[in-house]
């Protein structure tokens, strides 16, 4: 174990080494230290630090991509762990993600994923070329707090609104946030089409996400709603 | 002398060439059920989707790709040459919003603005052919693709380049350009349009693109590949390795257009971008994406092939210094490296937003781009001494007959766009307010092109009938359709 093994955790994140994550992970679990303490005091440091580098202009996608990677490899180490003590990690939401219909690109939409399961989201890929009526219907399987369609075409970007509109159909949307993003999206399109929120990039999707999820919890403490 | 730009020696030029060989044989190339039996037919194994093409049969595609090509004018007159170191340009395409000339704030695109964009694109003889330059939010989806070819062609006569979003609307535009044509014979002998046809970034020919290829060979009307790789995203993050690729898709499209029907008139075409790696957005006018853009039509030229980019778009949300000096810079750029059709004038904020202005402004650059490649000739028999015998040392050049009779050879004269000092520049300080300025008379200048015609008067027919189906009584943009519903006895 290193002197300071939380410090050192977090900048096996920040060098996006997993290796040496999990290394540290089967370390600290063998010497002792509780997963979740490992989680919240040594990774997830980690990971906000990453995003701070990111905004900052010092830190790039392949960068992020790789501390998404260490941050998956210690997790795969201290999950089970975490079962067997009937703990698990807390789930910062759950996220229906998907490209779509007629669009097949995915990078923009898997490193959202990438990184929103970083940070203790519980991610539903559904993947590139995906109908209206499936994101409705895997957000309602789930119990999906946030739906996210991404859309690289300025012919497919118009399919975003058709999932919104799928959403009200399954009589979804009041408990579903909706967040868009990809190449041609703005957020003056967001307004548009009546989606909750615009992603310009991957860490900003993941700001965003917590921001929906605090709203939403907000909503559910809010006494109108209690009372309706 | 030409002036050229060249980034790859022969050697790397044959190394890339090797190793996209390698690539369609070996991962290979994912194709749709629609080719399988074209390319099995062949000789060319097909396993789980993917072809897996020897370089035998794709050298000998390559080979029977006509060298030379020509898109036609309404007239008939053969005005786009594709091959050799022709240089055309054309705005760019399928743009969902237009930045509002009034407000200069990004707006969806509707037939109006399509048909303004036409009219001033078809008065600047910088541009040799139109585009469906924009998606028009007031038209159905499902009818886009044909609804914006009809209108460039009801108000244009220059040729076009356009593309499908599906396999079947292909069918519909080609039946379009048959009506104006006269015919398919004469769609095939005369090709008005070239259609774009995009892989799938990596190695992928999806169901559309595949059989737009196959489907535009067998109607001999001229296609365009644009294959479009994403450094490092969708495609090697070293520029020779992401032009590697592009040779690979373009190699592997040719292998299917050409077995489809040999001899059909295909293009060598890119759309590449490096990916930035802290936005996640593909700019076109980072001078990576230029230089991918010229590699790949690099590779083309040593092919022998006809070759197409797109250039001269600008990333800027506004017209601005940014997108102003990337769209300039690689319009020199393409035309120096000799490619046929360059695409993209008019874009900017990553390709999502057409702007009328821009494309004003962009002529002004491609003007100055022409020129530039004219190079330097000696036009004179002595190229000062004879002239210096008749001024000496007084430097009075201006009142030679030599100066008065080569000076339009020798410069070039921009429009009011460009602030030369000249006296109608004043009134207007600023670029945007020229460019405005400048739509707003070609506007006024505009003629739409030729008489009405039987054939005008079918192609509404169709409009109508096929907008019918998706209940859309009214033909938006087309302000001549009282005139082709009674046309003239």
């Amino acid at each position: 174990m290193p002197e300071n093994p939380f410090s050192a955790m977090r900048q096996s994140i920040v060098d996006g080494a997993p290796d040496t994550a999990s290394d540290l992970a089967r370390e600290a679990l063998a010497s002792g230290v509780a997963p979740l303490e490992a989680i919240n005091e040594g990774y997830v440091p980690g990971m906000h630090a990453v995003g701070e580098e990111f905004a900052r202009g010092q830190m790039f996608l392949p960068d992020m991509m790789a501390s998404a990677e260490a941050m998956r490899a210690a997790m795969a180490v201290l999950e089970p762990e975490l079962k067997k003590q009937g703990a698990e990690r807390p789930n910062a939401g759950t996220v229906v993600l998907g490209t779509t219909k007629g669009d097949i690109h995915e990078i923009g939409k898997t490193l959202v994923g990438t990184l929103l399961t970083a940070h203790g989201f519980s991610v539903h890929d559904l993947g590139v070329d995906v109908s209206a009526e499936k994101f409705a219907a895997k957000a309602s399987e789930v119990g999906a707090d946030i739906v996210g369609v991404s859309a690289l075409l300025t012919t497919t970007m118009r399919n975003q609104k058709g999932v919104i509109e799928s959403l009200e159909r399954a009589g979804l949307r009041a408990r579903v946030k909706v967040m868009v993003g990809g190449a041609p999206v703005s957020r003056k399109w967001a307004d548009e089409i009546g989606a909750d929120g615009y992603a310009k990039d991957a860490m900003s999707a993941v700001a965003l996400a917590r921001e929906l999820m605090e709203a939403k919890v907000r909503l559910a403490k809010s006494p109108v709603l209690e009372s309706a | 002398m030409r002036p050229k730009f060249q980034l790859l020696d022969g050697a790397l030029v044959e190394r890339i060439l090797g190793e996209a060989f390698e690539l369609i044989e070996n991962p290979g190339v994912r194709v749709a059920p629609y080719v399988v039996e074209l390319l099995q037919a062949a000789g060319i194994s097909v396993r789980d989707g993917v072809a897996h093409i020897p370089e035998p049969i794709a050298r000998r595609a390559l080979h029977s790709v006509p060298r030379e090509f020509f898109l036609y004018d309404r007239d008939g007159v053969a005005s786009v040459r594709y091959g050799g170191d022709a240089v055309h340009f054309d705005p760019g395409s399928s743009c969902l919003n237009i930045l509002d000339s009034e407000t200069q704030k990004a707006r969806p695109a509707e037939s109006s603005d399509l048909v303004r964009l036409v009219q001033v694109a078809e008065m600047l003889p910088q541009y040799a052919a139109q585009s469906t330059a924009m998606v028009c939010n007031d038209v159905p989806a499902e009818i886009g693709d044909w609804y914006r070819l009809l209108l460039v062609l009801l108000y244009s006569k220059k040729p076009v380049v356009t593309g499908a979003f599906s396999a079947t609307s292909l069918h519909l535009l080609l039946e379009l350009l048959a009506i104006e044509s006269g015919g398919s014979e004469a769609l095939r002998l005369r090709p008005r349009a070239i259609f774009d046809v995009c892989p799938s970034p990596p190695l992928n020919w999806s169901e559309f693109a595949s059989q737009n290829l196959v489907d535009l060979a067998r109607a001999g009307v001229p296609a365009e590949i644009v294959s479009m790789p994403l450094a490092g995203a969708t495609a090697p993050v070293t520029l020779a390795g992401s032009v590697v690729q592009h040779a690979a898709e373009c190699i592997s499209g040719v292998t299917i257009h050409q077995l489809a029907q040999t001899g059909a008139p295909i293009v060598w075409g890119a759309a590449p971008a490096i990916f930035d790696m802290r936005s996640g957005k593909t700019p076109m006018g980072a001078i990576e994406t230029v230089m991918l853009d010229v590699a790949c039509a690099e590779v083309g030229k040593y092919l022998g092939l006809p070759t197409h980019a797109y250039m001269v778009a600008g990333d800027g949300r506004v017209i601005d210094a940014q997108v102003e000096m990337e769209s300039g810079m690689s319009a020199v750029l393409g035309v120096l490296a000799g490619i046929n059709m360059i695409s993209g004038a008019g874009m900017l904020d990553f390709l999502a937003c057409h702007s009328i202005e821009k494309l004003v402004i962009d002529a002004e650059a491609i003007a100055s781009a022409q020129r530039l490649i004219e190079g330097i000739e000696p036009c004179t028999e002595t190229l000062a001494t004879a002239m210096f015998a008749q001024t000496g040392l007084s430097g009075d050049f201006l009142k030679l007959k030599e100066t008065r009779a080569l000076f339009r050879k020798e410069q070039h004269f921009p429009s009011a766009v460009i602030d030369r000092g000249f006296a109608h520049s004043d009134d207007a300080t600023d670029i945007l307010k020229r460019a405005q300025a400048r739509v707003e008379e070609l506007l006024a200048a505009y003629e739409r092109p030729g008489l009405l015609t039987d054939r005008e008067t079918e192609m509404i027919a169709f409009a109508r009938r096929e907008s019918a189906k998706v209940g859309l009584a009214a033909l938006p943009g087309i302000q001549c359709t009282e005139e082709v519903a009674t046309p003239a006895k």
